[in-house]
């Protein structure tokens, strides 16, 4: 019987030559991710264990990027476990670098591989064709010690892409769709697979996107088909691929999606379901107080790119504050090299480091009560981003940045 | 099989991590300390009115969000005995599991229960409610193993003679 891409990937991790959705396996882990979310959790967990050790310290990538800077005594603390313990063992550790998902696309993931990060949106690594997806802190510390781990062989949703996003229709407007039209459980326990002649004209930062989100749907992970815009990546990136698996012509979907790209429309999804979604003019003339561009989902130079664009020559509105935060040192660098820093901060932006930021509201720009954030976050639940009371909405870069010269939810159309 | 009664707490749809435990008290040192700001952003009350051994019936797609895993930890931390919700998240499934939280799925019982019901509980067989006898499939040994030891690391230990 024919596999799909996930499948083909667990199958190579356990060693065997078939597998099949229910099926459980133990596996062979080739990277582990964690951040300062959670890894002071399961360095507690590792000092309880009888005679500990780490089954390979060349597979963990260590990195902090929920509070940088430090936002508190606490915090210091945590860290402060996390990079001493990191040195002891000689794990790869990164602090200030950007958001833990960008880096490691950045940095280390490549086709066909299976990874565990400790943080949902460990997902996004399918994007170049690898198995990521989000455990807890005492999987991930089981992973650590053992190298090893068990999983569930997912069904898969396959979704065939066809045609091409209109100008002004971004990624991030199709995964919200597809979340939308699927629900936030929609994929629970499954593999979400992304192919077809549309997927060629998304460019890697667009894939990301896509997979980043699958999560929202429920799903366990989330894969792309493998093409030269991937390998054109991994080169660049100075890697090759690990396994170049395709879904076989005979493989089982659970079911298949047909998309046309040029249906998609600018989408906003309200507060404070991530699939509560409409069409981004329903939502036009929302009083708003803070925008916020970043996040491991959309804070890459694409989407800064199309933010400068859209707000050169322009103001952020005055009682906006508008946070504009690279994904990465190394996309803040870019960003500066073309001018694009200069933009936001001529219109009036506050631009900081690259780390999570609003997007998981702790230590910056937490909204009050009763505010309203437009964000292109990763969630928008009650509470997501400050107070209880406080409502956030989901949008691309573009809706995003038109909102915060418009001071009301605005589509870039109208500005 | 273990056989248990408490009363029921009912929750909505899309119970979700920052829901059960809000970014901001993430910081506190210890489950303990976070666990009175339990579902804080939905009921602010409800961590303060659950006694040991109640357990919680929600709806579809529980646990969703982020891979924090003091959300488990803080529901066990409450005393929640078990939680019954129509599906859960797989993050925080294996997430409640390894941290000794029995979770049980069923469609049926979240639509016939009203809050502060009494519900008995017999693990792997069925949940009886007023007289009505829903059944549950079973979690493999091995899990229930983990759950009653109290979490993955605590059976662990178990394992190597260190508890």
């Amino acid at each position: 019987m024919g596999m799909t891409i996930a499948e083909k990937i667990i199958a190579a991790a356990a060693g065997v030559s078939e597998v099949k959705p229910g099926d459980i396996h133990t596996v062979e882990l080739d990277r582990m991710m964690s951040n300062d979310g959670t890894t002071h959790l399961t360095i507690d967990m590792y000092n309880q264990l009888k005679d500990p050790h780490i089954a390979d310290a060349k597979k963990l990538v260590w990195i902090v990027d929920h509070n940088v800077p430090c936002d508190s005594v606490k915090t210091a603390a945590s860290h402060k476990k996390m990079r001493d313990f990191a040195k002891e063992h000689s794990i790869q550790f990164y602090e200030g670098a950007g958001v833990c998902h960008q880096v490691m696309m950045e940095n280390h993931v490549t086709s066909g591989e299976l990874i565990f990060g400790a943080d949902s949106h460990t997902c996004a690594y399918g994007a170049v064709g690898a198995f990521g997806t989000g455990v807890g802190c005492t999987d991930y510390l089981y992973a650590m010690v053992t190298g090893k781990s068990w999983l569930l062989v997912p069904e898969t949703l396959r979704f065939n892409l066809k045609g091409k996003l209109n100008e002004g229709v971004y990624a991030r407007d199709l995964i919200l769709s597809i979340i939308g039209m699927i629900g936030a459980n929609g994929a629970n326990y499954m593999a979400m697979e992304f192919g077809g002649e549309g997927l060629k004209t998304l460019n890697m930062s667009d894939r990301i996107a896509i997979c980043n989100l699958c999560v929202e749907a429920g799903a366990k992970t989330a894969l792309m088909e493998i093409d030269e815009i991937t390998l054109a990546y991994l080169k660049e990136h100075g890697r090759a691929p690990k396994h170049c698996f395709q879904s076989d012509d005979d493989a089982v979907f659970a079911h298949v999606y047909d998309i046309d790209l040029s249906t998609i429309k600018p989408i906003v999804a309200k507060p404070h379901f991530v699939d509560s979604v409409v069409d981004a003019k329903e939502c036009v003339g929302t009083h708003i107080d803070e925008a916020f561009l970043g996040s491991c989902n959309n804070g890459r130079i694409e989407d800064l790119r199309v933010g400068a664009e859209l707000i050169k020559g322009r103001k952020v509105h005055p009682l906006v504050r508008f946070l504009v935060v690279p994904a990465s040192a190394e996309v803040y660098r870019q960003a500066l090299s073309e001018g694009i820093i200069d933009t936001f901060m001529e219109a009036g932006a506050i631009v900081m480091n690259p780390n999570c930021s609003v997007c998981w509201g702790s230590c910056q720009g937490v909204i009050g009560e009763n505010e309203v954030l437009i964000s292109t976050g990763t969630r928008n639940f009650k509470g997501r981003a400050g107070h209880k009371d406080s409502f956030v909405y989901l949008a691309s870069a573009a809706t995003v940045t038109a909102s915060a010269v418009k001071g009301e939810i605005a589509t870039a159309d109208m500005i | 099989m273990e056989k248990f009664s408490g009363k029921i707490w009912v929750l909505g749809d899309d119970i979700d991590t920052d829901i059960i435990i809000p970014t901001e008290y993430l910081a506190l040192k210890t489950v303990n300390d976070m666990a009175p700001y339990a579902f804080s952003p939905l009921r602010p009350e409800l961590a303060s009115q659950i006694q040991k051994g109640d357990i919680i019936v929600a709806g579809k797609n529980f646990g969703c969000g982020s891979s924090r895993e003091q959300a488990p930890e803080i529901i066990k931390a409450l005393g929640i005995k078990c939680v019954i919700a129509k599906s859960f998240a797989r993050i925080f499934f294996r997430n409640a599991i390894n941290n000794g939280l029995l979770l049980i799925e069923n469609d049926a019982l979240r639509g016939a229960v009203s809050e502060g019901d009494e519900i008995t509980v017999t693990i792997n067989e069925a949940i009886e409610h007023k007289g009505i006898s829903y059944p549950i499939t079973s979690l493999p040994e091995n899990l229930v193993d983990i759950i009653q030891a109290g979490g993955l690391v605590k059976a662990m230990r178990r394992l190597n003679g260190l508890d």
